[in-house]
């Protein structure tokens, strides 16, 4: 378990990049820093391998003060994955990948055993790329690496600072996905820095948002995007990403209040006369005081010319009000809604071109396509 | 038909001759190239560890200023000092190489991606074993080419070194000169070439093997 208390970074020239941070990261959980350029996150990552030091504060691995262990050592017992991949160009992959084995002084035997498992975790055949260059292999692949040099000496933390974000869609979501998977078998803690809110909501176990060097809320994904505590972190999620986590959004927001209604007193002919001209097959029916009776279909109206709309309205079609919960119809399988106010006033009917458009928006947000 | 066959004669006359010039030639220029290496070789590479830029930009000032010396006043300004002979040459050309290769080698080292140095520090490598095993290494071609220039230029200049008695391919075009022999002057001219060519050849052999199997 990672531990950061009051931690504060002031540079030489006085600027505050940290202020008061409080912290904890959790052994085996993806914690995710994520905010706008500038917040501070990937200096909080860089205080944990020593690359920066903080200025005051309280920095503890397992109850360690940081400060008391040898930066070097310290970060041979973590992964660091950075942006620009950073594969050594002159060494080989077998190479790169055994860098801290080497460092530590496995046997040559064990450093074989590991490079050759990690390639295959990460679907690298070990004797097609063992002997490769990274300058052969494509941004994806080289990433890949990157990851698994991180994993090599089998640390316990490994930090990664914005590891996917250099590549194209693809190669990102198949990492992401590979993380995910990764995570879930080697059981490590890491913290991983974007400024994807994507890539955070779909990865992290805890997610921490910041701005201006402060921590402006932390939480799991679902917290956050169900409940941001201020405007800051609204934005910063999204009005799309917030909507998507509350669900539909009520009738209110689908109401098509041009829809015709007729007056139960009016004659069965004008009804039709209504229906055909506006090319409407249901009619929602309105007492004198406009308060909702049911619905007239034209195929009944048409067959009864003679008789009059009273006998002719529909009452089982029940109305919703305009609070209720789009989710209903959707659940319900009627062919119309009319929404009513409490009063049982009609407003008009849901539009069910609108609501399929903000259904096909989920649907193909879920799925992962990019509209 | 007749000057190709006096030519062969001078050459069997002088050849015991020439080959002192061209080995004379060689050393003045190899053992003051050597000397400039070994001096800013690893200079540069602790300039670029270095986080005081005056001092940074007072060395290369330094180094600058050699370079914009006349070769043949840098020659004549060390006779006071190192007499005439072989040291002066060597002395002299010895300056002239060290802005090269500083540039070069400072380049070289400074040129390496940024991420591939902070991967190197964030896996643990003390700050010796980053330079032995990751950026010298990666620098070594740039190093080499600045090495490779420097020695052509060092070629060309050691022909001065006759000004101050320290022999070489310079003296059998000076004594050319002197006796009005025109295959003297051609042998020297020819010599230098060839060998500076030559001398470019193998070092860029090298600089292509050394950088082989990179990005």
């Amino acid at each position: 378990m990672i531990q950061l208390k009051n931690v504060n970074k002031v540079y030489e020239d006085g600027f505050h990049a940290l202020k008061n941070i409080n912290l904890t990261f959790e052994e085996g959980k993806l914690n995710v820093l994520i905010g706008p350029s500038g917040c501070g996150k990937t200096t909080t990552m860089k205080l944990l391998n020593r690359l920066i030091d903080y200025t005051d504060g309280e920095l503890t691995i397992d109850g360690k003060l940081i400060s008391d262990i040898n930066p070097i050592e310290l970060r041979r017992q973590m992964g660091y994955v950075i942006q620009s991949i950073g594969l050594f160009p002159h060494m080989t992959i077998y190479d790169n990948v055994a860098t801290v084995p080497k460092l530590l002084k496995w046997d040559k035997q064990k450093i074989s055993q590991k490079v050759e498992e990690l390639l295959k975790m990460v679907d690298l055949d070990p004797d097609t790329y063992r002997e490769r260059y990274p300058h052969e292999l494509s941004g994806g692949q080289q990433q890949r690496i990157g990851v698994i040099r991180a994993l090599a000496a089998e640390p316990k933390i490994i930090l990664m600072d914005e590891p996917f974000s250099a590549l194209d869609p693809i190669s990102r979501e198949q990492l992401q996905d590979e993380l995910v998977r990764l995570q879930k078998e080697i059981n490590k803690t890491i913290i991983f820095v974007t400024h994807d809110m994507d890539e955070a909501i779909k990865i992290a176990d805890q997610i921490i948002l910041m701005r201006d060097g402060e921590v402006v809320q932390k939480g799991s994904p679902h917290e956050l995007l169900t409940n941001p505590i201020n405007q800051f972190v609204e934005d910063f999620i999204g009005e799309d990403r917030l909507r998507q986590a509350r669900g539909l959004p009520p009738m209110t927001a689908f109401v098509d209040e041009d829809y015709p209604s007729v007056k139960v007193t009016e004659s069965l002919d004008a009804a039709i006369n209504v229906m055909v001209e506006k090319k409407k097959d249901q009619m929602p029916i309105v007492d004198a005081d406009d308060k909702y009776l049911g619905i007239l279909s034209l195929y009944d109206a048409v067959k009864n010319r003679d008789s009059e709309i009273k006998n002719l309205v529909d009452e089982t079609v029940i109305a919703y009000r305009e609070s209720a919960e789009v989710e209903k119809f959707v659940a319900s399988k009627e062919t119309i809604a009319p929404i009513v106010r409490e009063d049982m006033s009609f407003i008009g009917v849901l539009d069910q071109d609108q609501l399929l458009e903000v259904l096909h928006e989920q649907v193909d947000q879920k799925s992962g396509v990019m509209s | 038909m007749n000057l190709i066959q006096e030519y062969i004669e001078f050459w069997e006359i002088r050849y015991e001759n020439i080959f002192e010039y061209l080995l004379e030639h060689l050393s003045i220029a190899f053992v003051s190239i050597i000397f400039a290496i070994v001096l800013t070789v690893p200079l540069a590479i602790g300039m670029t560890k270095m986080k005081n830029e005056r001092l940074k930009q007072a060395i290369f000032n330094v180094a600058n200023f050699f370079q914009t010396i006349p070769t043949i006043a840098l020659f004549a300004l060390l006779i006071p000092i190192f007499g005439i002979g072989f040291t002066p040459a060597v002395v002299a050309l010895f300056l002239y190489a060290l802005l090269p290769l500083l540039r070069n080698t400072y380049a070289g080292v400074e040129s390496i991606d940024q991420g591939i140095v902070e991967a190197a520090k964030g896996m643990g490598y003390s700050t010796v074993q980053r330079l032995a095993k990751v950026e010298l290494p990666i620098a070594v071609p740039y190093i080499m080419s600045g090495i490779r220039i420097t020695t052509v230029y060092i070629i060309s200049w050691t022909t001065l070194a006759t000004v101050i008695g320290a022999g070489g391919l310079g003296d059998l075009v000076m004594a050319g000169i002197g006796s009005n022999n025109t295959y003297m002057i051609f042998t020297g001219t020819a010599l230098a070439i060839i060998l500076a060519l030559t001398v470019d050849l193998i070092f860029g052999l090298i600089e292509k093997r050394l950088s082989v199997s990179r990005g």
